[in-house]
């Protein structure tokens, strides 16, 4: 019996030293993941939306700076209220989204990681790919690890929840997407805010 | 002809002004959808909610005050009635 207890006392150490990141799955049946962009010119504002989020990463709560992986925006679900601004946005002119189906951003490593009461914060860099170019940028994350909260958004199902949200801004110079349009009419900066929360089932 | 142009004209002035009113005086373009933000109760993550509703903007607006004073302008053309010098 002693023997036993010794055995699964040290088995339940081995597990706990070596446990491994946890996957989380970022495509959100609940619709709820989502990019907000605006673009603030002197003389139009434009603002919109993207639901189209999918990617997974890898998160070990005890070392968030180990943290990678990717997240994905499908460039067909952005979303602006006016239908042909619309037309003109995914067309070949600025975002062709039938040749860039995807704007995907690669975490290659994370730095400045601070814990402040539950929230994880650091400056994530990586690989941002919009237009089919590709740039290393430095964005501001704020992580929130939600464990066992998973069954409150999905009944019956066990496990965790990373909730991630970050606010950066990129040039659509810098990526190719009609650089020679007038900027007091589009503006050349991009503010795009991101509120995402990843699954991971038990 | 003149006054039914004429009439047609304010008509139409007026229920475009009357429209664009009623359906939110959106001072931007047109809308077919609606976003609204709501928060999920889990996460506290605002995510959008879009609806599709039907939003006339200034360039509606503007098109259809052109459109009126276009047929107040076509009143004013034609033969004027002259009075008989003798």
């Amino acid at each position: 019996m002693r023997l036993h207890s010794s055995i699964l006392f040290a088995l339940a150490t081995a597990t706990a030293v070596t446990a491994a990141p946890l996957s989380f799955d970022f495509k959100d049946p609940k619709g709820v993941n989502n990019a907000v962009f605006k673009l603030d010119a002197p003389l139009e504002a434009i603002n919109g939306t993207a639901n189209g989020v999918s990617g997974t990463l890898s998160f070990d709560p005890e070392n968030p700076s180990k943290t990678s992986g990717s997240i994905v925006v499908g460039t067909a679900s952005l979303h602006v209220a006016n239908p042909m601004m619309k037309d003109h946005m995914l067309g070949a002119q600025w975002l062709d989204a039938a040749a860039h189906p995807e704007i995907r951003f690669e975490i290659a490593r994370i730095g400045a990681v601070k814990t402040e009461g539950g929230y994880f914060s650091g400056e994530v860099t990586g690989k941002f790919t919009l237009h089919g170019v590709t740039k290393e940028i430095s964005v501001p994350v704020k992580a929130t690890y939600l464990k066992d909260k998973l069954g409150m958004r999905v009944p019956n199902q066990k496990g965790d929840l990373l909730v991630l949200r970050s606010t950066f801004t990129v040039k659509r110079s810098d990526y190719g997407i009609n650089p020679g349009a007038p900027q007091d009419k589009v503006s050349d900066e991009i503010e795009i805010t991101l509120s995402l929360a990843g699954a991971s089932p038990r | 002809m003149k006054t039914l142009l004429r009439r047609l004209s304010v008509i139409l002035a007026l229920s475009a002004l009357a429209t664009w009113l009623a359906l939110g005086r959106n001072t931007g373009w047109t809308k077919t959808s609606v976003t609204t933000m709501k928060t999920d109760p889990v996460t506290t993550l605002e995510y959008p909610v879009t609806e599709k509703r039907f939003v006339p903007g200034i360039d509606l607006l503007g098109v259809s005050l052109a459109g009126a004073a276009a047929l107040a302008g076509l009143s004013f053309l034609g033969r004027r009635s002259r009075t008989n010098p003798s």
